[in-house]
């Protein structure tokens, strides 16, 4: 019996590697181990030679007081990351779900198959795609139609308004992730409510204000913290589109540690500003967590069904 | 209060036809159960008249105005679901408020009449829980009193208690009846339970297969079925059906004749007989005991005999038999029903006795 227990714990044991021994190494190297070395980088004096040769305090104090570029960066984030969440990720995402699935079944997802599109294509492709349309001569997309067709001014997105360039640039993709978490919780809802909603006198806005909306206040809270957090450290399409540019106008601080580390080669100062970043991810989600009680989120589902 | 009138009423989607051409009428403060089997197109027939569904055809009218385009909002009823349907963010006191609160009330009065209503279904003492802080039976009271909070002229009740305990559904039967005699309105059940629609309703209407088979009181329903489905639907344990063919003044079940005592029939004959309506005698037809089910206050007796199975019902108080043991039986004339299986219909005046 004893020799029985004791394989049946070396085979449990040889499970616990086999299953999860993959999925903790990939962890360990891909998410724990860059931390542990950008804390250690940005210690240091690493500069474009790559070489350490002191360890220093300089890159924080240099980011506390030192950059005057920090202010407008900052300011940058904050609209981007409000401004396509408020926009698209959140409000359209939201409008996309409850219009797609008011429609009949098959319109509906063929337009919600249409909205998947940008999320499913090449970022480079997409980013390509966005420089032929804004491009400023009478040969941009956007320009063939108002100035070609309308007979409008020539347009230039990237020089007049390049923040909400990057807003729609991003929005267009992020916009999706929402629509398919809103779309199957209102899936979710008990028609029956939406019956007796029209019985009891509701409109089709208030159908929506007391019966649909009011359901979605967990997908909505999840959406918001998720997808805060991913565009607060996403930059590829900025980067592929305007690359931060005009001068520094679409330049957000994930785009600015990038650029400081691997154009400028500023590798230790790049390491310490995100570690900020990082510090700042880890607070807001946890900030968040509290205030929009995650927590009951990630309990058993809150939409109730009879 | 109103009076509702479906004429060639339908609804089909696509090919599926849900509710054939319907005529009915309701008369102003009566309480009638649609009773039917699931997929008979009792719900469809009450979301039609709630506005939830558009009928395909056909006119559906209140008080004699068509409101087929009428939408949901604009109709004045109240309905009650199966699921209860309550607003699960919603305390009981907002979600009986709900209807006044579209309706533009004024706040005062609203608020008197939330009160009022709760009071009167009972859930006065629960109006900050919120729905799923209740009990099956009071989220049912609740939703009763929403739809009834905006004194609807039709109430529309759908399987309303097919998801309480017995004897809370026992309690609610009385109690909805007795609120429905008091307020007058106009009220329709649906509902697949013959108890519930024997018992609540002034009339019963019978469908299947989206199709009115018999309107009628519950005796009416019971004592003279038009056709063998509403035999065989109504009544438990079921009524006894053994088919035969009719030839010179008698029924032929197998090898036994039983011979019409008026008027006569001729081809596929289905008869009929209530379990209740058989009785153990010296002489008749003999069988054997197959199976005994005490049931309380009666005992069911499962009998094996040469024109097939016989349930028989009998007061429990009287002699008791084991199985196996013969027996005779006996049947009334008036007792039997005889059904025309290529129509379906009852005869209508034919009787037949034992020899």
């Amino acid at each position: 019996m004893a020799v029985g227990r004791n394989a049946m714990q070396a085979r449990q044991r040889a499970n616990f590697i086999l299953f999860l021994g993959p999925a903790i190494v990939l962890l360990f190297l891909f998410f724990i181990a860059p931390v542990v070395v950008d804390i250690a980088i940005a210690f240091t004096d690493m500069g474009p030679t790559l070489r350490v040769t002191e360890f220093t305090t300089a890159n924080f104090e240099r980011f506390l007081s030192g950059d005057r570029r920090l202010a407008q960066v900052a300011v940058t984030t904050l609209l981007y990351v409000l401004g396509t969440l408020a926009i698209f990720n959140v409000t359209y995402g939201l409008l996309l779900a409850i219009m797609t699935t008011s429609i009949n079944d098959r319109a509906g997802s063929f337009f919600r198959a249409i909205w998947l599109l940008p999320r499913m294509s090449p970022s480079v492709v997409y980013a390509l795609l966005w420089a032929w349309v804004i491009d400023p001569t009478e040969f941009g997309l956007l320009n063939q139609v108002t100035h070609g067709v309308m007979g409008l001014p020539l347009i230039d997105l990237m020089n007049d308004t390049p923040v909400l360039l990057i807003i729609i640039l991003n929005g267009f993709i992020g916009a999706s992730m929402g629509m398919i978490i809103f779309t199957s919780a209102i899936r979710a809802i008990p028609e029956h409510l939406y019956h007796a909603a029209r019985v009891d006198g509701a409109s089709g806005w208030q159908v929506v204000r007391h019966v649909t909306l009011p359901s979605l206040r967990w997908p909505l809270s999840f959406i918001t913290v998720y997808q805060a957090l991913s565009l607060l450290v996403s930059f590829e399409y900025i980067w592929l589109v305007t690359n931060g540019g005009p001068f520094y106008d679409t330049t957000v601080y994930a785009l600015y540690v990038y650029k400081r580390a691997f154009e400028n080669g500023q590798y230790a100062y790049g390491a310490a500003m995100a570690l900020v970043l990082v510090a700042i991810g880890i607070a807001a989600a946890l900030s968040m967590w509290r205030f929009l009680d995650m927590k009951s989120l990630l309990q058993p589902p809150r939409i109730e069904v009879h | 209060m109103a009076r509702i009138e479906l004429e060639q009423v339908s609804k089909s989607w696509g090919d599926v036809v849900a509710v054939e051409p319907t005529d009915l009428v309701i008369e102003d403060g009566e309480f009638v159960a649609v009773l039917g089997p699931s997929g008979c197109g009792k719900s469809t027939t009450l979301f039609m008249l709630a506005g939830i569904y558009a009928p395909s055809g056909g006119s559906l009218r209140f008080d004699g105005q068509v409101v087929n385009e009428v939408e949901a909002r604009d109709r004045n009823v109240g309905i009650v679901f199966q699921s209860y349907a309550l607003y699960p963010h919603m305390t009981v006191h907002d979600n009986i408020l709900f209807p006044l609160r579209l309706s533009k009330m004024p706040r005062s009065e609203a608020m008197a009449k939330v009160e009022r209503f709760a009071a009167l279904v009972h859930v006065d003492e629960l109006l900050d829980r919120r729905p799923a802080q209740l009990s099956g039976g009071q989220q049912q009271r609740v939703a009763l009193a929403r739809a009834l909070v905006k004194e609807p002229k039709l109430l529309l009740l759908d399987e309303p208690l097919s998801n309480l305990d017995a004897t809370l559904r026992l309690t609610m039967r009385t109690e909805i009846k007795s609120l429905q005699r008091r307020m007058g309105i106009t009220s329709i059940l649906v509902t697949h339970d013959q108890m519930e629609a024997t018992t609540i309703a002034d009339r019963i209407i019978c469908m299947s297969k989206g199709r009115i088979e018999q309107i009628g009181s519950p005796d009416d329903l019971y004592l003279r079925p038009n056709s063998l489905f509403v035999a065989s639907f109504i009544g438990a344990p079921p009524i006894n059906l053994v088919e035969g063919e009719a030839e010179n003044g008698a029924l032929y079940v197998s090898e036994t004749r039983l011979p019409f005592l008026n008027g006569g029939a001729m081809g596929q004959v289905t008869l009929g007989i209530r379990p209740e309506n058989i009785s153990f005698a010296e002489d008749g037809l003999a069988g054997t005991v197959a199976a005994v089910e005490p049931m309380g206050r009666e005992t069911l007796y499962i009998l094996r005999t040469p024109i097939g199975h016989f349930s028989v019902l009998q007061t429990s108080s009287t002699k008791r038999y084991e199985v196996d043991a013969s027996v005779n039986l006996q049947f009334a004339a008036e007792d039997t029903l005889l059904f025309d299986r290529a129509s379906q219909k009852r005869l209508d005046g034919v009787q037949v006795h034992l020899p």
